[in-house]
């Protein structure tokens, strides 16, 4: 076991699967140079210029590469350097990729691992802080892990490139100078679609996952008048339903803690899926906590109301647990 | 050895490519009454006019090289050695059809012939071919890919990425514009500001080569050239076949944008006409061998159509197959 930061993380992911497997080899902007979360330093130095490659800038361009390379049985893991520039190469993950699969009857498989920044917080403006899980959700032969810990970064990543179809890392910004310790090699890879129970409690199940899985415990841990189940799912597509309904049906109340915008968000089929499945054995409607159908702003006292906080996690569910009823998200008193 | 590498083989013939060209026209002219009879979905494009390109290419490239095509590409499928049973099977949406009848006209595939599901979004499959390519060179093998696609692909940003990106990499790939006069429902004059497409290689610092795409002999000679190129490990060569499409942009189209007599004018050069002509001056065909040529490839569609009416539809359970690596 080692201490490390969620970015030496990756790097230590990407150099054992590198190192294990010859035919994965990494491409995106400016991955030789390490990258401006330093997320890739050292592995040209280590593997050369064939298996680190740096490219144009030029989103379609590579990404496409992406999927034809690993049409031909290479693993290639692109870098998105930050997740939002996908959007100019989209058809290329969605539309071809996701799709050769069921197209070709399994002729052609497409062992993909797209790495991206991803997440607010870190004061990039709205360009460049999304999280944008949303936009692969519903789009089938494409899995997304989204890691908390420098541990889930190693292993899911090991996990995505390992795997044989396209799977979406989106690693948080803001966690990337978190430590922690990492168990590598074999013992420390974690399976897509498992998500990690992170605290045992009673009276609430929380389900977080990245950088609200720190939310939904610094709330936890900053009051004392209920315990909480919080569960990190880290792979939100396909997430791990199971897990989850085994911690509602024992607590009886669901919160959803999500970074992404009110509208549309994951939590939503989590809730619904859990009311479905548990229906009469509810104590109090799920409830999501999310960050308002806005833009990220930039200035840091808006950025920090944005995202939800350990203490607005703690006021909604007291409220919760008090009234049964699902709080007012804060943003509804600015509404004209 | 697959039916469809038999029939690739087929190709090493002058003949045996004449006879594939004609197949193609046969199996494409059969689609409109198989539509009419209400066995077709969706929409088709066809590739009338443009059959010496496909099969110039095809009797090029070894099975092992790689190719993407756009979602006109009946003629490339059959040209690479998809059967008919296998390219009407799939536009008919039976379990014959040589993607299980999951893709349909759009997306035809025959892995054993390095054809990849073909691509209904325009561009799109240039990325994916320099994938394939630098596939090759990181496996250090002397595989090449080729990319077929039309003008008006050749204004999507994918296009001018891809070039880039190809020339910087040196990439074993051929891009192949099948420039037919008409993106969609638009003339190229309209939509692009020089006609001759090639040019835009020069941006890239990329070989290019304009070729006559009615001439099988003369899209051989060019996709050969090219192709060695690649293998030889000196990088991407961008070649536009000027063509012409007999039919509309899809069946929906009518055509009626086109300049009075320019399909007239077109039809004087058909690719088949061309060919045939050329062997029949050579002295390797007869007038009345041709007509018979004609009518045995009548009866072998005829007789691929009859197949795949009696084949089924895909399974339910095939719905849900192959959607990812955990559901086979």
């Amino acid at each position: 076991m080692t201490v490390m930061r969620t970015r030496q993380a990756v790097i230590q992911a990407l150099s054992d699967e590198l190192e294990s497997d010859p035919t994965v080899f990494l491409m995106g902007e400016d991955i030789g140079s390490g990258g401006p979360f330093k997320a890739t330093e050292g592995l040209i130095e280590k593997f050369g210029e064939e298996r680190v490659i740096d490219t144009p800038i030029s989103e379609m361009a590579f990404l496409g590469a992406g999927v034809g390379a690993a049409a031909m049985g290479m693993r290639p893991v692109v870098e998105m350097m930050f997740i939002e520039f996908i959007g100019v190469a989209l058809d290329q993950l969605t539309t071809q990729g996701a799709f050769y699969r069921y197209l070709s009857r399994g002729a052609y498989e497409v062992p993909l691992t797209i790495r991206a920044a991803a997440g607010a917080g870190l004061g990039f403006g709205c360009q460049h802080s999304q999280i944008l899980d949303q936009w692969f959700r519903g789009n089938a032969g494409i899995s997304l892990v989204i890691p908390s810990s420098p541990q889930s970064m190693y292993g899911l990543l090991r996990s995505a490139i390992r795997s044989n179809d396209p799977v979406v890392v989106l690693e948080h910004k803001a966690l990337y100078g978190e430590r922690g310790e990492v168990v590598t090699g074999e013992a420390g890879i974690i399976p897509i679609g498992k998500a990690n129970v992170v605290s045992q409690g009673t009276d609430v199940t929380i389900v977080a996952i990245g950088s609200t899985v720190h939310t939904a415990r610094a709330a936890m841990e900053s009051q004392s008048e209920w315990s909480a189940e919080i569960i990190d799912l880290q792979t939100l597509i396909p997430w791990d339903k199971e897990t989850v309904m085994k911690s509602v049906a024992k607590t009886g109340r669901l919160v959803v803690v999500e970074e992404s915008s009110y509208s549309g968000g994951w939590g939503t089929e989590i809730s619904s899926e859990v009311v479905s499945q548990l229906w009469g054995q509810l104590k109090a409607p799920p409830h999501r906590i999310t960050s308002p159908d806005a833009p990220i702003p930039y200035a840091q006292e808006l950025e920090k109301r944005y995202l939800p906080s350990p203490e607005y996690v703690v006021s909604q569910i007291t409220a919760l647990l008090k009234t049964g009823k699902c709080p007012a998200p804060w943003w509804e008193g600015f509404k004209s | 050895m697959t039916t469809s590498l038999v029939r690739r083989q087929a190709l090493n013939t002058e003949l045996g490519r004449l006879e594939r060209m004609l197949e193609i026209r046969a199996v494409e002219e059969s689609i409109q009454t198989l539509y009419n009879d209400g066995h077709v979905r969706g929409s088709t494009h066809l590739a009338n006019g443009q059959e010496a390109v496909s099969v110039g290419i095809a009797s090029v490239l070894r099975p092992t090289d790689v190719v993407t095509c756009t979602y006109r590409g009946h003629a490339a499928a059959l040209a690479l050695g998809v059967s008919p049973e296998g390219v009407l099977g799939e536009i008919c949406g039976r379990v014959i059809g040589c993607s299980g009848g999951m893709g349909g006209s759009m997306h035809l595939m025959d892995a054993s012939v390095g054809l990849m599901p073909t691509f209904a979004i325009v561009g799109a499959g240039l990325p994916v071919a320099a994938g394939v390519a630098l596939a090759a060179k990181l496996k250090k093998n002397d595989s090449v890919a080729l990319t077929i696609f039309g003008d008006g692909s050749t204004n999507i940003g994918a296009f001018h990425e891809t070039l880039n990106m190809a020339s910087i990499f040196k990439l074993p790939i051929i891009f192949v514009i099948e420039n037919n006069l008409y993106g969609e429902y638009t003339r190229i004059n309209l939509s692009t500001p020089i006609s001759d497409l090639a040019d835009r290689a020069d941006s890239y610092a990329m070989r290019k080569e304009i070729v006559d795409g009615q001439d099988i002999d003369a899209v051989i000679k060019s996709i050969s050239a090219a192709v060695d190129f690649a293998r030889a490990g000196n990088g991407p060569s961008l070649i536009e076949a000027k063509t012409y499409r007999f039919s509309g942009h899809s069946r929906a189209d009518p055509a009626t944008y086109r300049t009075p007599g320019e399909l007239d004018e077109w039809k004087k050069r058909d690719p088949l006409d061309i060919a045939a002509a050329k062997l029949i001056k050579q002295g390797d065909l007869t007038e009345k061998d041709l007509e018979e040529l004609k009518s045995t490839i009548g009866v072998r569609v005829a007789k691929a159509i009859e197949v795949v009416l009696a084949s089924e539809g895909p399974s339910l359970d095939s719905l849900l197959q192959h959607v990812s690596a955990s559901r086979k």
